[in-house]
C-alpha cells in the first residue's frame, strides 16, 4: 500500500498545479487592487496542502484561481499540464466540470433537493451515465447511505457539510478543493470533516487543498502555505509555521 | 444535459413555486383565452355573412344608376335590363330582374308598418332565390294589367295579419288598395338588409302607382337591375358584355352613368369589413397575451435573481453557458405553453357557450378551428421564449465567484 503510494508519486515527476508569477488585479473604481502580487508554487498529485491566511491575504482569491472560477491577471496557470489562463469562460466550466471539486463553507447545497439529488448535480453537466448508482456510492462513502434522501434543512451542519464532500468526490475530480470547510461547524463536527478528508488524501491518493484561517485546522495538513498581502510568506510543514510568521512579522515591522 | 433532464429540472424548478407559477401562468391563460373566442367569433360573423349572401343567389351581377345626386333622374330603364338579354352582345347573360323600390307606410285593418315597397318582375323569384310560402309571387299577367297586388315578405305578413293567413286579405298602400297574395319565406337579416319587412308589387304597379320616377327618355327608371350569369366562371366577361351593351345604349362615350357590382365583390367588401373586425378583436387580445409575456419576463427576473447562488452552484459543478440559459429559457417557454395549454382549453369552452347565445342584443355565432388554437399556442411559445432569453442570459451570464458570494 505504502510503495503503491510512493509510486505512483515517482510516477508523477510534473506537478499537477504549477504556479509561476500569478497576479491578480481587481480594479475598484479608479484603484487597482493586488490580491495576489506574484504567486509561484506547485502542488504535486497526491499531496494535502492547506492554505493559511488572514481575511484580505489573498487565500480565497487564490482558491478562485486554483478552481478555475477566475482566470489570472497575468503569469502562468498549469493545471495537469493545461495552461488555464488561456481558456474562455466555457472552457473553464469543462475543467470546473472534470478536474475540481468544490467544498464551500457554507456547503451550497440546492434546498430543494434531497442529498441525493444535490449530488446528482455535480454529474449533470458531464457526459457520465449512472448517476443514480454514484452517487449512492459517494454518499456511502460520506457515511450518508441512510440520509440520501433528506433534503439540507432536515441534516445537520455536519452531514450537510458531508453531502457537500460527495458532491465533490462523486466525479473523481483531481483536485479537492475546500474552502474553509469547517468554518460553520462546531468542534466535533470539524474533527469528523476534517478526518473524512484527510482519509481521501491517505488511503486514496486524491489531491486536497484546504483554505483556512485556523491555524489549528491548517496543522493537520502535511504542508502549510500561509498567505499575506496577495504574496506567499512561507510554505514547508507546519512545524515551519511559527517561523514564516514571525518572519512575516519581521516584514511587517521594517 | 439531455432535454429530459433540463424539462424535468425546470420543471422541479417551477414546482418550488406553486403560487407564483400559478399567477404567471394566469395572465398566458387570459390571453390565449381570449384571442381564442374573439378570433372564433371573428371567424364565425364572417362565415354567417358569407353563408346568407350566398343564399341570395350566387352568379348574380347588380347594375345601378351612378347615384348623381337626389335631384337627377334615375338613367336605368326597364328596356336596358330587357336588353341584356341579348344572344349575340350578351351571351352570358342567363336572367335579368329589374326593380323599383320605394318605401311608405302599409296598413291593414287596426295594424300598420313602415315597409320597403319592392316592384319586381316574376324572374326576380329565381334570379334571387326566393320562395313562397303561400300564394304565389307576382306574376307576368299582373306586370302587364299593373294589378294592385302584394307578396308580403313574412315579418311584415305577421305584423299586419298576426296568426292570420294574409293570402285573399287586403291592405293599404299610399292610400291605395292591394290583395295579398302571397306571402314570402323567412330569409333571415342580412347583410343587404331585412328581406323579410319587404313587399314585393308588380314592377309596372310600383312604377305607375307607387312612384313616379321618369327616366330623360321617358322609360320607366329601375333603381337596379339583378343579373344572372351562366356561371361563376364567366362573371368577368359578363360584366364587359353588360357594360357594353349600356354604353352602346346610353350612346356614353366618357364616363359610365351606372356601375355593376357582382356577388363575389358584395361577399369580398363585407368578409374584408369583418376580417378587419376580426384582426383588431384579436389584436386587442394578443395585447393581452403580451402583458402575460412581460408578466412571465417579470417572473422570471425576480427567480434569476432570488436563485443567483443556485447559479453561482452550478457553474461552479461545471454549468455551461449554454446549460444555465436553456435551463431559464426552457422554464419560462414550459411556463407560457402550460399557461396556453390551459388558456386552449379555457377559450374553447367560452366559444363553445357563446355559439349562438344572445349576448346585449346580439347573437354570436362562433366558428372554432384547429388553425386557431395552433396560432395561438405557437404564439404563447414564442412569446414564453422571446421573454425567457433576457432573464436566461442574464442567469447565464453570471460570474461564477460573485453569484456564490451573493446572499
Amino acid at each position: 500500500m505504502v510503495v503503491a503510494a510512493v509510486l505512483d508519486k515517482m510516477s508523477e515527476d510534473q506537478a499537477m498545479i504549477e504556479l509561476s508569477d500569478v497576479t491578480k488585479v481587481y480594479n475598484i473604481g479608479t484603484i487597482d487592487v493586488h490580491a495576489l502580487d506574484g504567486v509561484s508554487m506547485s502542488i504535486h498529485r497526491g499531496e494535502m496542502v492547506a492554505i493559511m491566511g488572514a481575511s484580505g491575504s489573498g487565500k480565497s482569491t487564490l482558491m478562485n484561481v486554483l478552481g478555475c472560477l477566475d482566470v489570472p491577471s497575468s503569469g502562468r496557470y498549469m493545471l495537469d499540464g493545461l495552461e488555464v489562463g488561456a481558456l474562455s469562460g466555457n472552457q473553464l466550466a469543462e475543467i470546473r466540470n472534470r478536474k475540481i471539486g468544490f467544498v464551500f463553507q457554507t456547503y451550497n447545497l440546492l434546498p430543494r433537493l434531497t442529498a441525493q439529488a444535490n449530488v446528482e448535480l455535480s454529474l449533470l453537466y458531464g457526459a457520465g451515465n449512472d448517476r443514480k448508482r454514484r452517487a449512492s456510492e459517494a454518499l456511502d462513502r460520506v457515511g450518508l447511505s441512510d440520509r440520501t434522501n433528506h433534503k439540507p434543512t432536515e441534516l445537520s451542519g455536519g452531514q450537510q457539510q458531508r453531502v457537500g464532500i460527495a458532491r465533490a468526490l462523486v466525479k473523481d475530480p483531481s483536485i479537492l478543493l475546500a474552502d474553509e470547510p469547517t468554518g460553520n461547524l462546531d468542534s466535533r463536527s470539524s474533527t469528523e470533516i476534517m478526518e473524512i478528508l484527510m482519509e481521501l488524501n491517505r488511503d486514496e491518493g486524491r489531491t486536497v487543498i484546504i483554505v483556512t484561517h485556523e491555524p489549528d485546522i491548517a496543522a493537520q495538513a502535511p504542508r502549510v502555505i500561509t498567505m499575506r498581502d496577495g504574496v506567499i510568506v512561507s510554505d514547508g510543514p507546519p512545524e515551519t509555521l511559527g517561523q514564516g510568521a514571525t518572519a512575516a512579522a519581521g516584514e511587517a515591522q521594517q | 444535459m439531455s432535454p429530459l433532464v433540463i424539462i424535468t429540472t425546470a420543471l422541479a424548478s417551477l414546482g418550488a413555486s406553486k403560487l407564483r407559477t400559478g399567477l404567471a401562468l394566469l395572465g398566458i391563460v387570459i390571453g390565449v383565452a381570449a384571442v381564442i373566442s374573439t378570433m372564433s367569433v371573428g371567424r364565425g360573423a364572417e362565415e354567417s355573412i358569407t353563408e346568407k349572401i350566398e343564399a341570395l343567389g350566387t352568379n348574380l351581377l347588380f347594375v345601378r344608376p351612378t347615384d348623381t345626386g337626389p335631384l337627377s333622374a334615375s338613367t336605368l330603364t326597364i328596356e336596358d335590363g330587357e336588353a341584356l338579354l341579348d344572344p349575340i352582345l350578351t351571351p352570358s347573360i342567363v336572367a335579368q330582374a329589374p326593380e323599383v323600390s320605394t318605401s311608405g307606410v302599409v296598413v291593414a285593418g287596426r295594424e300598420n308598418t313602415f315597409a320597403q315597397i319592392v316592384g319586381v318582375t316574376p324572374e326576380y323569384e329565381f334570379v334571387r332565390s326566393y320562395s313562397v310560402s303561400s300564394g304565389q309571387f307576382i306574376t307576368n299577367e299582373q306586370v302587364v294589367t299593373r294589378d294592385e297586388v302584394a307578396v308580403l315578405g313574412s315579418e311584415v305578413a305577421e305584423t299586419l295579419f298576426g296568426f292570420r293567413d294574409p293570402v285573399g286579405q287586403t291592405l293599404r298602400i299610399s292610400g291605395r288598395q292591394f290583395r295579398v297574395t302571397g306571402v314570402l319565406e323567412t330569409r333571415g337579416g342580412t347583410a343587404l338588409g331585412n328581406l323579410d319587412g319587404q313587399i314585393l308589387v308588380p314592377i309596372t304597379t310600383a312604377y305607375y302607382r307607387l312612384s313616379s320616377q321618369r327616366t330623360t327618355q321617358g322609360g320607366i327608371a329601375v333603381q337596379a337591375i339583378n343579373v344572372q350569369v351562366e356561371g361563376i366562371d364567366s362573371m368577368d366577361q359578363a360584366i364587359q358584355e353588360v357594360a357594353t351593351s349600356l354604353r352602346l345604349r346610353h350612346r356614353i362615350t366618357d364616363e359610365d352613368d351606372f356601375t355593376i357590382t357582382s356577388q363575389e365583390e358584395t361577399i369580398e367588401t363585407l368578409t374584408e369589413t369583418q376580417e378587419t373586425f376580426a384582426l383588431f378583436l384579436g389584436a386587442i387580445a394578443g395585447i393581452s397575451l403580451l402583458v402575460g409575456g412581460i408578466g412571465i419576463m417579470n417572473i422570471m427576473m425576480v427567480s434569476v435573481t432570488e436563485r443567483t447562488r443556485e447559479i453561482g452552484i452550478r457553474k461552479a459543478m461545471g454549468a455551461k453557458w449554454r446549460d444555465i440559459l436553456l435551463q431559464f429559457v426552457s422554464e419560462a417557454t414550459l411556463l407560457s405553453l402550460g399557461g396556453g395549454i390551459f388558456g386552449a382549453v379555457l377559450g374553447i369552452v367560452l366559444s363553445r357557450l357563446m355559439d349562438g347565445r344572445e349576448i346585449i342584443g346580439q347573437t354570436f355565432e362562433t366558428s372554432l378551428s384547429g388553425d386557431i388554437t395552433v396560432l395561438a399556442l405557437t404564439v404563447a411559445a414564442a412569446i414564453g421564449l422571446f421573454f425567457g432569453i433576457y432573464p436566461a442570459a442574464r442567469a447565464a451570464n453570471l460570474h461564477p465567484i460573485e453569484a456564490l458570494r451573493y446572499d
